[in-house]
């Protein structure tokens, strides 16, 4: 299908609950990962809300997708990153955010790359198309 | 050009619906290609035939239905339609109901894709 490996990028921008925003992009995400694309997934504003630890949606009576956050590395979702300002503006420690799955030969934890938003910008004039969620 | 659009708002509470269509108009009136529509999250309540409003206003989904008309491919995304119950069944004419997979079709196949949201 498609099969040009253009770059595309998702961005998450809203908070992770009280709309289902966050929830449907992550099924783009999964689904833009079983075609072709380079494909790059970037949390910023709000959206870095949604890589804090320890979320419980049985409360709010929601599914939740914290669990296929964990495993976005597993579904070949690699290239993810978070804007470092938007989490120092909500307080949230660069390491104490999620991990996103598991290297392979270590067991050790990955978690999204923290990038300055110089550097996001510059990732963004570089693709092909945009999702903005 | 050749250019992608993806809605993501509902008709008539939010001016994502009625932008994207009057920017769909500027591009081909400027001889651009649609390659294709996408309709995801609450976007996809663009297509109910359900949707009746006053005569004197404008008829969303109608309005779209007739630009599928014109060869445009209309997509409204399976999963997120089926969270809101629209169905096939409900559908106008001239959109159809398929997967996320369209959208990373219509995304490769474009020049330009541009995104109507809050």
């Amino acid at each position: 299908m498609a099969a040009t490996g253009k770059k595309v990028m998702v961005t998450v921008r809203r908070a992770p609950h009280g709309s289902i925003y966050v929830q449907e992009s992550v099924e783009v995400m999964f689904i833009f990962a079983t075609y072709d694309m380079d494909l790059s997934v970037v949390f910023l504003d709000d959206g870095v809300l949604a890589l804090q630890k320890g979320q419980d949606t049985k409360g709010l009576g929601i599914k939740g997708f914290m669990a296929s956050l964990g495993a976005l590395v597993d579904w070949e979702v690699t290239n993810v990153y978070v804007d470092r300002q938007s989490l120092k503006d909500r307080n949230i420690a660069e390491d104490a955010i999620i991990s996103i799955g598991k290297d392979d030969d270590t067991d050790a934890p990955i978690r999204p790359k923290v990038l300055d938003s110089a550097e996001i910008a510059k990732m963004m004039a570089a693709q092909h198309a945009i999702a903005s969620f | 050009m050749k250019i992608s659009v993806l809605i993501q708002e509902g008709p008539y509470n939010h001016e994502a619906s009625d932008s994207a269509y009057n920017f769909i108009q500027a591009a081909l009136a400027k001889g651009h290609t649609i390659r294709g529509i996408f309709f995801y999250d609450d976007g996809v309540y663009n297509a109910t035939r359900l949707m009746d409003p006053p005569q004197d206003d404008r008829h969303i989904s109608k309005r779209w239905s007739e630009l599928g008309a014109t060869g445009i491919d209309m997509i409204v995304c399976v999963a997120a339609a089926k969270r809101r119950g629209i169905t096939n069944e409900v559908l106008v004419p001239n959109i159809r109901i398929s997967g996320l997979g369209q959208l990373a079709s219509m995304i490769d196949e474009c020049d330009r894709f541009v995104t109507f949201g809050d």
